[in-house]
């Protein structure tokens, strides 16, 4: 029989938190400036140059350390990473080493085999690093510092999960967390959330870990996904074959999904670590933890139970809902106007996760505002426009959040509910259409769908269709 | 000198520290080394039983900046620091990683 393997996974997670400063400097974290744009002495690593704490990163990370049940050290301090690479500036990361900010936490996890606790051994602060752009026609690269001292937390877990279901239920857990208190918007393809995968396996039934490999690049949860599948695959099919599985960090290729190893092991790693000199260190008392605890917004387990009461939403909407931060902000404020939380709510779990899903966005990216939103819920339900209208207007709110009411006046779009015109023209339907007209006479019900389309196309699309079907049928049963 | 610091030790630290030492100055080096080390076991002999260890000598603590932005793009001073200049970006030797 074949040997039976376990992979062990533990993860660390950068996400980039949401403060409109960098962590030690009063430049913008703005995303998408035109290089270096956003620099100072700080961000750049100038001699002389002093980083200043920004205390709105410290209210973030212990908000997501408490949120994901961490000690919390109240005494903390910072330490310079030593390396040299040109997107470091300084030739040192400051990050936090001895003293981290966060320590010993967890977070449940539901997959198909169950519950589970994902235990956190850590959390600290620390800057990004710039980006590095490879030139294509000369041999040389471009640095860019805007994201030079961005504001991170890494959040490091134990070896706890066994699986790619389990470490994406763990990732998804970890973004609605830090998305519900406001912490960042965890998008992975923009790169302000990044996880790297740290995988051994070892025989099942074996006490000790394997050799670990540390995966990087990967950014989404399909990427992610597959990158573990072939990772496990490769070191079982090296552990065959008798070889050793290697140290090292790897860099995963989505397109070919293939990784390759990034640094070889004589290329020793030694960040020598030491206390960073010009900050001091930070001591968190027991009120501002008492403050934060106090300030921390209502998570999803609360929304859902909330939302099932207060709204009356079936378990499937609210499930929906409160997946993503973003929707269930849009859902309580268009409902707060409208009063239809039903209404609002199939707008955005039908036509708005369609859209998306066309445009290849994410619920986060949705940049309609409520206020519309609940415009045309009113509009639909008030009978000023029919359903097919109401989506075509949806369209329009959700690629450049235009008001309905307006859209609707300037473009003719209303319903017509003046019978005087709607007759008029079902008698020239009716008598443009004679074999329709014969076959329903005939005793064929489905005529009348071909007629009452012929009509809704004279109509433009502007009538109630209820209201056509009723008055054609008077026409012909007469 | 109680310390000694051997050619491999200093073969790398210099790597780690990216510089390329002649003999000479290697020869200085080890010197400078065993010295320090020497300095530090003189401390070593310090009991600081029950003594907390002390990360920043000033006793001050807890200093923060609000998160407003203060700095406006400087771009075109900050990159007269650059040691060239390409496409608004600071050009370095191809790196690859």
């Amino acid at each position: 029989m074949a040997k039976q393997y376990e992979t062990v996974i533990g993860l660390e997670v950068h996400v980039e938190l949401a403060t409109k400063t960098k962590i030690f400097c009063g430049c913008s974290t703005a995303f998408g400036g035109a290089p270096n744009t956003h620099t100072c002495p700080v961000c750049t690593g100038m001699p002389g140059s002093l980083p200043v704490l920004n205390k709105q990163v410290v209210e973030y990370a212990l908000a997501v350390g408490l949120a994901a049940n961490c000690r919390i050290n109240q005494y903390c301090k910072f330490d310079r990473k030593n390396y040299f690479y040109p997107d470091n500036p300084q030739n040192y990361q400051i990050s936090q080493l001895y003293l981290p900010i966060c320590h010993d936490g967890g977070i449940e996890i539901e997959t198909a085999a169950g519950t589970k606790i994902i235990r956190i051994h850590e959390i600290h602060m620390e800057e990004d690093a710039g980006k590095l752009i490879h030139d294509e026609w000369e041999d040389c690269s471009l640095v860019d510092y805007n994201r030079s001292g961005v504001p991170l937390i890494e959040i490091v877990s134990e070896p706890d999960m066994r699986s790619a279901d389990e470490v994406i239920a763990y990732l998804e857990k970890l973004r609605l967390i830090i998305q519900y208190l406001g912490a960042s918007d965890c998008k992975l393809q923009e790169g302000s959330m990044r996880a790297d995968v740290n995988l051994s396996v070892r025989e099942v039934g074996t006490p000790e870990f394997g050799t670990r490999t540390e995966m990087k690049n990967l950014n989404s949860f399909k990427a992610i996904g597959r990158a573990i599948e072939a990772e496990r695959e490769r070191q079982i099919e090296l552990l065959e074959a008798g070889k050793p599985v290697i140290q090292e960090t790897r860099r995963w290729d989505d397109n070919k999904e293939y990784s390759y190893a990034m640094r070889s092991k004589e290329d020793a790693q030694d960040y020598r670590y030491f206390p960073d000199p010009d900050l001091v260190p930070v001591i968190i008392s027991d009120e501002w933890i008492e403050r934060i605890k106090a300030a921390q917004p209502e998570l999803r387990t609360e929304k859902l139970k909330r939302y099932k009461e207060e709204f009356e939403i079936p378990d499937y909407d609210a499930g929906i809902l409160t997946s993503s931060k973003k929707m269930a902000d849009i859902f309580e404020a268009a409902t707060e106007i409208c009063k239809k939380p039903k209404k609002v709510s199939n707008w955005l779990m039908v036509e708005t996760l369609r859209l998306l899903k066309e445009s290849g966005q994410e619920p986060e990216d949705i940049a309609f505002s409520p206020e519309n939103l609940a415009k045309l819920v009113e509009l639909a339900d008030s009978g000023v426009i029919n359903s097919s209208v109401a989506k075509e207007v949806f369209v329009k709110i959700f690629s450049d959040d235009i008001d309905p009411e307006q859209y609707v006046e300037e473009n003719g779009l209303k319903t017509v509910n003046d019978t005087g015109t709607l007759k008029k023209v079902i008698e020239e339907i009716v008598a443009a259409n004679p074999q329709s007209v014969a076959d329903y006479k005939g005793g064929k019900q489905k005529a009348i769908g071909f007629l009452v389309g012929q009509t809704m196309k004279a109509m433009k699309g502007k009538a109630d269709p209820a209201s056509v079907n009723a008055l054609l049928r008077e026409a012909l049963d007469q | 000198m109680a310390n000694i610091i051997s050619d491999e030790t200093i073969e790398y630290v210099s790597i780690l520290a990216k510089l390329e030492l002649s003999e000479q100055e290697k020869k200085q080096a080890r010197k400078d080394m065993a010295r320090m080390l020497d300095y530090i076991d003189k401390l070593n002999e310090l009991d600081t039983t029950g003594v907390e260890p002390v990360s920043h000598v000033f006793s001050v603590n807890n200093v923060f900046r609000e998160d407003v932005v203060t700095n406006s793009d400087d771009s075109q001073n900050m990159l007269k620091n650059a040691p060239a200049v390409k496409e608004q970006s600071y050009k370095v030797p191809k790196t690859v990683l």
